[in-house]
């Protein structure tokens, strides 16, 4: 062991005189996001990632033998200012893209990234259709996208209790009305099963019980509940008054201890989704502690997914033995990668496999994760 | 039929807590023509009282319904407390003044007391138990009207009667209907005006507290921003029923809690607010001092 690591640090000397000699023969890792202004507490995080694993990286030996050169652009989550940074990104010769945060400068800098062939992975913007179009090939995620909840709750509702006739609620609030949205769309699509019921709750009100007689008339299966725990509690609370025994299924806002004390005996059995719990995996704590260590804070929002996305390119090159696009885009999509956020690699429309929500349901008062 | 009678019972258990609640508004306006817009607080203050008592009551080892029966009584004697220094510090001072300046005041009052619990308790909400027990004998219709549904009906009625007897009846609501008549010459046939509106304080409180604790022993959650939101449906009940009628407010409680139940059963639950205030609009419109409310004459 101790004599691999001197033969790759010999290696690293003896690369790092050669690099010295032609400055061109580098791997460059663009890292493109707001790095200034309001939203930069999004976009420093994953840029700092990028850093600590190109470190890491070029201390181990580099990509192919090649040092990673990083190229950083700011883009202030602007899309007018994301067209530039992706031109300067293309111009100063990026073989890969790590960004861009904000999903609207995603959107703009894409097309600019795809008719120069450079794979580009965001570690933040979580818009659906870039990767749900189809017209961006070359897009890669490490989050999962904002319908990811919805389908989660889809398919558990359809594949894995088998259910098919569904009633779809939601607290009529951007986040709820989202999700609820998106489910009905999932249903829909299946083929497998039926929306019987859609319709807005008033948040606030005395009880759910005439909606919970609907549902018992539409003969629903399951309810799927898109919003927060309040109505969730009053919702799971008037289905046990009125002895209405249907799956409960809902989202990430009702995965709140809230829900366990208020609802109580009726949140027993509830489904919900939430993000997984990543606090197990090794590389997680690792890179958490490798930021600690250099900048004595905790890091901030998407670091680990910024940390996974740097790891995953440089992977990918490293597989495809070039930094050939079509070899990038095809190692992204058929090798492995172990990453903070667990062993992942990329589906044919560039979303990480397995990669965000877990199903939760509540046991003896607790949530506890569904594998 | 069956899926009518579970939103008939729906809008039933709904009006009745809507009414429970508008007596207290609809009793204050009528001796002192004052809508007490901090009804709503006292009947949240009520319930928090409750909490905590029966948090203490469970501490002890008590259960079942003498906890809901003690509960019930500090409650009650917590929010006559707030209820005649309420009348005491914000309302007396202005019994001359223009009608505006008490209703302004009421909703200081309001705010002041939301924010007060909010500061000293918590912005979360907090489980409150289910202090009704579920009665064995109600199990073949539960789905459609259940034990603590059936409290609630049983004690709206209870002390809408009471309430009628109360004014009707006694000395104590002689005294006060002449307040309400003309507060001049009440005094000068030895009428003490204070005490009685005082006392009608201490009513009207001591009713938003049972309501207190009943509905949130009946939904499980309680709040700081609870009163608020009941009240404006209560008051709304009071509105549509009259005004200053104790038959009225459970009354139009009734007509609200079905037209919500039958709304949001038949058409959509989205609309629900939509139909509901748009039967307000309605009654109003044909019958302006409300279902059951007199008109009174102007004095020129």
């Amino acid at each position: 062991m101790k004599k691999t690591a001197l033969v790759l640090l010999s290696l690293v000397f003896a690369l790092s005189t050669v690099a010295t000699g032609f400055a061109a023969d580098t791997i460059k890792l663009g890292v493109a996001g707001p790095h200034s202004g309001d939203l930069a507490p999004y976009g420093i995080p994953a840029m700092k990632a990028a850093q600590l694993v190109v470190k890491k990286i070029n201390a181990e030996g580099g990509v192919l033998g090649k040092q990673v050169e990083l190229l950083i652009q700011d883009d202030e989550c602007k899309p007018e200012k994301a067209t530039n940074t992706a031109t300067k990104l293309v111009t100063d010769g990026a073989d890969v893209v790590l960004g861009h945060i904000c999903s609207g400068a995603t959107k703009a800098a894409l097309g600019i990234y795809k008719d120069a062939k450079i794979p580009v992975m965001s570690p933040s913007a979580t818009n659906p259709p870039l990767t749900q179009s189809g017209e961006y090939p070359n897009f890669f995620r490490t989050i999962a996208s904002d319908d990811m909840q919805a389908m989660l709750a889809v398919d558990f509702a359809i594949n894995t209790l088998g259910l098919k006739k569904i009633a779809v609620l939601h607290d009529k609030g951007d986040y709820g009305k989202g999700f609820a949205e998106f489910a009905k769309q999932f249903v829909e699509a299946s083929g497998k099963a039926e929306v019987v019921l859609f319709e807005g709750i008033t948040p606030g009100a005395i009880n759910y019980d005439s909606i919970v007689g609907k549902i018992r008339r539409d003969g629903a299966e399951a309810l799927i509940f898109g919003g927060y725990h309040p109505e969730a509690s009053k919702l799971v609370q008037s289905m046990k008054r009125k002895r209405l025994d249907v799956a409960f299924i809902s989202d990430d806002g009702v995965k709140d201890d809230s829900f366990l004390k208020v609802a109580g005996e009726a949140a027993e059995g509830a489904y919900m989704t939430g993000p997984k719990d990543l606090s197990s995996i090794p590389l997680n704590a690792a890179a958490t502690a490798a930021f600690k260590a250099e900048y004595g804070a905790d890091p901030g929002a998407f670091f680990q997914e910024g940390y996974s996305a740097a790891l995953a390119l440089l992977n990918a090159i490293e597989k495809a033995g070039s930094t050939d696009y079509d070899a990038v885009n095809n190692a992204l999509r058929t090798e492995y990668v172990e990453t903070p956020v667990g062993k992942i690699k990329f589906d044919a429309k560039g979303d990480a496999e397995g990669v965000g929500f877990s199903v939760y349901t509540v046991k003896d008062g607790a949530f506890v994760e569904l594998k | 039929m069956e899926y009518f009678l579970e939103l008939f019972f729906g809008g039933l258990t709904r009006g009745s807590i809507y009414a429970l609640i508008a007596l207290g508004y609809t009793m204050v306006y009528g001796i002192i023509q004052l809508i007490n817009f901090a009804h709503g607080e006292i009947y949240m203050i009520g319930a928090f009282v409750a909490l905590i008592v029966a948090g203490i009551c469970t501490i002890y080892g008590m259960t079942g319904i003498s906890v809901l029966i003690l509960a019930g009584v500090i409650a009650v004697i917590y929010a006559c407390a707030y209820g005649f220094t309420l009348e005491k510090i914000a309302y007396r001072p202005l019994r001359g003044a223009p009608r505006l300046s008490p209703l302004i005041s009421a909703i200081g009052m309001s705010i002041f007391l939301q924010n007060y619990v909010l500061l000293v308790q918590t912005p979360d909400f907090l489980p409150f138990p289910s202090l009704i027990p579920d009665f064995a004998f109600m199990e073949p219709v539960a789905y459609i009207i259940g034990s603590p549904e059936l409290v609630i009906l049983v004690t709206t009625f209870v002390t809408m009667i009471l309430l009628t007897l109360l004014i009707k009846k006694t000395r104590v609501g002689k005294a006060m209907r002449a307040t309400q008549q003309d507060m001049n010459m009440a005094r000068l046939v030895g009428v003490n005006v204070d005490r009685i509106i005082s006392l009608t304080f201490i009513i009207g409180s001591a009713l938003a507290a049972i309501g207190g604790v009943l509905v949130a022993s009946y939904i499980g959650q309680v709040n700081f921003y609870i009163g608020f939101l009941a009240g404006v449906k209560a008051f709304t009940a009071a509105v549509l029923g009259g005004i200053g009628s104790i038959a009225g407010a459970v009354l139009g409680g009734l007509v609200l809690g079905w037209a919500e139940s039958f709304a949001a059963g038949y058409i959509s639950s989205d609309y629900e607010d939509v139909f509901t205030f748009g039967l307000l609009v309605l009654i109003l419109i044909l019958r302006p001092s409300g279902i059951l409310g007199k008109t009174r004459k102007q004095k020129v």
